[in-house]
C-alpha cells in the first residue's frame, strides 16, 4: 500500500490572466521540498500548468487536487466549464478553439492536452457539454515500476 | 557558448541585475507558443520569445530554461522582471528579430532544442 506523503487541493479561477500559473509554481516548489526527481518534477508542472492555463482561458473555475504518495503524484483537475464535446479531438495535436485575445497571452496553439498527455503515466478525461471537464492524471515516481 | 557573449553579439540589454553570465547554453528553444516551448523538454536551453508576459516566465521556471531572450525590441514589465529574479532566470533583451536571433545563433553553432 502506498503511504501518502501530502494532500493538497487548489482553487483556479478562470478568465484571470495575471494569476495564470501560480497554482503551478506552488506544486513546483512542493515537489522541489520533497526532494523528487527533477525530470518527475518538470512532467508533473507541465502537466499542471497546461491544465491551469485551460481553466483559465475556458473555465469558469476549477479545482484541482494534488496528491502524492512514495509511488506516484496524482492530479485531479476538475472545472466548471463548457466541457469537451470531442475528447478524441481535442487530443489532436494543433487542434484549437482557442481566440485570439488566448493566442496574445501565448497559449491556444493546440498542444496543451497533447503536452498534458505526452507527460503522464495515466491520463483520464471525462467531460459533459455545458458542465465542464475532469482530467486525472498520475505520473509514477519510479517509471520503471 | 557562455551566456556573456550570447549577450554580446545579440547586443542585448540586461534586465535582471547582476545574474551570472558565464552559464554555458548549448541549446535553444524559439517560440511566442509557450506550449510549443513546453513540447519540447529540454533542460538549461537559452528562450527566445517575442511574448513577454508574466507566462512566459512562468514557462521558462516549468521548463527549467537557463535564461530568456526577448526579441524585437519588447520589453516584460516590472512585475515579471521581479518574478524572474525571484525564480533566477536571467532576462535579456535585444532589437533584432526572431528569424535574426536564430541565425545568428545557429551560424555561432548553437542547435535547436526540438
Amino acid at each position: 500500500m502506498a503511504e501518502e506523503l501530502l494532500r493538497k487541493a487548489f482553487k483556479i479561477y478562470g478568465r484571470n490572466f495575471d494569476r495564470a500559473g501560480e497554482t503551478s509554481t506552488e506544486i513546483k516548489e512542493i515537489l522541489k521540498g520533497l526532494n523528487i526527481d527533477s525530470g518527475i518534477i518538470r512532467r508533473t508542472v507541465v502537466v499542471a500548468f497546461e491544465a491551469e492555463m485551460n481553466v483559465v482561458m475556458y473555465a469558469k473555475s476549477a479545482t484541482l487536487n494534488f496528491v502524492i504518495t512514495d509511488e506516484e503524484i496524482d492530479l485531479e483537475i476538475a472545472d466548471k466549464g463548457p466541457g469537451i464535446a470531442d475528447i478524441e479531438q481535442a487530443m489532436e495535436e494543433g487542434y484549437s478553439t482557442a481566440t485570439d485575445e488566448m493566442r496574445e497571452m501565448g497559449f491556444g496553439f493546440g498542444m496543451g492536452l497533447p503536452n498534458i498527455k505526452k507527460n503522464a503515466d495515466q491520463l483520464k478525461v471525462e467531460s459533459s457539454v455545458g458542465e465542464g471537464t475532469t482530467l486525472s492524471v498520475r505520473i509514477r515516481l519510479n517509471p520503471n515500476a | 557558448m557562455k551566456l556573456q557573449e550570447i549577450k554580446g553579439i545579440l547586443q542585448c540589454d540586461l534586465l535582471t541585475g547582476d545574474p551570472d553570465l558565464s552559464l554555458e547554453v548549448e541549446n535553444v528553444v524559439a517560440s511566442d507558443g509557450m506550449s510549443e516551448i513546453l513540447a519540447f523538454l529540454c533542460p538549461g536551453a537559452l528562450m527566445i520569445t517575442g511574448l513577454t508576459n508574466i507566462q512566459s516566465v512562468r514557462t521558462a521556471d516549468v521548463a527549467d530554461v537557463l535564461a530568456i531572450v526577448y526579441i524585437r525590441g519588447k520589453r516584460p514589465n516590472e512585475k515579471t522582471i521581479e518574478f524572474a529574479k525571484e525564480k533566477g532566470i536571467p532576462v535579456l533583451a535585444t532589437e533584432l528579430g526572431m528569424f535574426d536571433v536564430c541565425g545568428i545563433l545557429r551560424e555561432h553553432g548553437l542547435k535547436g532544442a526540438m
